[in-house]
């Protein structure tokens, strides 16, 4: 490996030694091939070809309304998890910036051991907390307040999925706001902007990379989700996994099942190619400071 | 920025929250593991250790606990070797065809999680993996490795190169040179990989729930079956356990880096 250097090796052997860096990466590839590439063409050809070759399940797909319901349904629950983790996340990070080292490591392990515990064990938390004789309810009731319906609504998933997809805002947003040079603000504020003008003209659109960064990352692994939503929610809130899941194994319906698959696979790609262009121009941006 | 007392005061309250919900709701397994009664509900009623025994006692969860230790360490292992092998190989290449290849190797990580299970599952009923070892350790590596590949790949990337011709040109050969320059200083990378890719298969749920079958079971496939099946407190203190040795993991991880990073001071 390390004689790849030309001044160390004879031109015939360089020759020979060329090849080396893809034969390392070949293990790797050829697993990704078998594991990764054939199940997603075979799923491609499935939705494809059963029962019989054409495009009947996407047909089937867009045509039935309770599948766009779903689709929709899978965008809206999506949204909102974005915009809860926005939310949460801009002041957090902001913080995380502001403070001194020490409060900065109990904030990021605040970020990073729910990031770490295992994804079961925090849906199943949010089981506890949220049934109807759950936490909170038990709550209300020793306080006189009727008790209110959180699990198996649509709530009660964003709730649940906002702060599993929470650190994935967090980090981005932070690894952006290290970044911005706080002198500008002052700047700012030295030419006379009051304290929120210096914020929304100067440090917003700054911290806005970070932002749309989380976002997209939060928003594509949200419309993806499969347990939480298992779990925490009912009929009424139903995601397109959920649905994709029943096809396949309780219908046995591996066509309608891949046709939703494939839908839920273009539309995540498309979303991060998307996205590509202005993450890429964001690196340029850091390369440059 | 300089803010009025108020603000503060707000960004702090909001902070506390916003770290209240990222912490405390798993911690309400904790209460729940040693519950009286067989049940999820809350509050608790009584006291007993019986769910812990049970985790140790139930041949199915004790059997689904080692099998995840099984799988995990597998995986960890090969997906630390094959993941290193290519982080290198990426190093090494062009930049043009790095790049592609490296976005070929990370889809593992974007591919929504339901896809890939369906997908995985249909190859694995043709080629009789259902419910076995091997198609678990196929699975999670594959999910890992991209992990491993980033962790790496950050430590290459502030790696000096040369370091190896000063080895190479003092005449060391290039097994010699990598064990004693290359590996020493890229092993932080290499472990937090393996830490990684140990992590991403023992909590891997959405392949796992497709593949499975009676006889082989993952503890997080067992924790969900336990759930959607019936109020088993035994998931409580099976959660529990697992955020004990979580927390005990990352401390002392902190604690080592802390102390190197002195040291070197």
């Amino acid at each position: 490996m390390s004689a790849l250097e030309p001044t160390t090796l004879s031109a015939e052997r360089r020759a020979g030694w060329a090849w080396r860096p893809f034969a390392l990466t070949l293990p790797a590839l050829v697993l990704l091939a078998a594991v990764i590439g054939y199940p997603l063409i075979t799923i491609v050809l499935r939705s494809l070809s059963e029962p019989e070759w054409g495009v009947q399940n996407y047909a089937w797909f867009f045509g039935a309304p309770v599948n766009l319901a779903v689709l929709q349904r899978t965008f809206a629950i999506s949204a909102w998890v974005t915009l809860v983790c926005v939310v949460c996340a801009y002041p957090y990070a902001y913080l995380m910036t502001a403070v001194g080292p020490r409060v900065r490591l109990v904030l990021v392990l605040c970020v990073l051991i729910p990031f770490w515990v295992s994804g079961v064990v925090r849906t199943l938390s949010w089981v506890i907390l949220l049934q109807d004789s759950g936490v909170i309810n038990s709550l209300l009731r020793s306080a006189d307040f009727a008790g209110i319906r959180l699990i198996r609504t649509q709530t009660g998933v964003v709730i649940g999925m906002a702060q599993v997809l929470l650190p994935f805002m967090i980090l981005p947003l932070y690894s952006v706001m290290k970044g911005i040079d706080i002198r500008l603000v002052q700047a700012a504020r030295s030419l006379g902007a009051r304290p929120s003008r210096a914020f929304f003209t100067v440090y917003l659109p700054l911290s806005l990379p970070g932002v749309y960064a989380g976002a997209v990352i939060v928003f594509i692994l949200a419309l993806g989700f499969y347990i939480t939503p298992a779990l925490l929610g009912g009929p009424r809130s139903t995601m397109l996994s959920t649905l994709v899941q029943t096809q396949v194994l309780s219908l046995l319906q591996w066509g309608r099942g891949g046709a939703m698959g494939v839908v839920l696979l273009v539309t995540t790609f498309l979303l991060l190619a998307l996205a590509a262009p202005v993450m890429r121009s964001r690196h340029r941006e850091a390369g440059r400071r | 920025m300089e803010m009025k007392p108020l603000t503060r005061a707000v960004l702090g309250l909001v902070c506390l929250l916003v770290a209240i919900w990222l912490v405390a709701p798993t911690l309400v397994v904790v209460p729940m593991s040693f519950n009286g009664n067989k049940s999820l509900a809350f509050p608790p009623q009584g006291f007993s250790w019986q769910w812990y025994q049970n985790f140790v006692t139930n041949p199915e969860w004790s059997t689904a606990f080692l099998n995840s230790l099984k799988v995990a360490s597998i995986v960890a292992v090969l997906a630390t070797v094959l993941g290193t092998l290519a982080a290198f190989g990426l190093d090494r290449m062009k930049a043009r065809p790095a790049n592609l290849l490296r976005m070929l190797m990370l889809t593992p990580m974007v591919v929504p999680g339901v896809v890939l299970a369906i997908g995985i599952y249909a190859v694995y009923l043709d080629a009789q993996l259902v419910g076995t070892l091997p198609g678990f350790v196929l699975a999670h590596t594959i999910l890992a490795l991209p992990f491993v590949l980033i962790a790496v790949s950050a430590n290459l990337e502030v790696f000096d190169r040369r370091l190896e011709t000063a080895a190479a040109s003092l005449g060391a050969g290039a097994l010699t040179t990598f064990r004693t320059v290359t590996l020493p200083l890229i092993l932080p990378g290499i472990l937090s990989g393996l830490l990684f890719a140990f992590a991403t298969s023992f909590d891997e749920i959405i392949v796992s729930l497709f593949i499975t079958n009676p006889y082989l079971k993952t503890l997080p496939v067992q924790i969900f079956s336990s759930i959607t099946r019936d109020a088993d407190p035994t998931v409580a203190a099976v959660g529990t356990i697992l955020l004990c040795a979580t927390t005990i993991l990352i401390g002392g991880g902190m604690l080592l880096l802390g102390r190197e990073r002195k040291g070197r001071l």
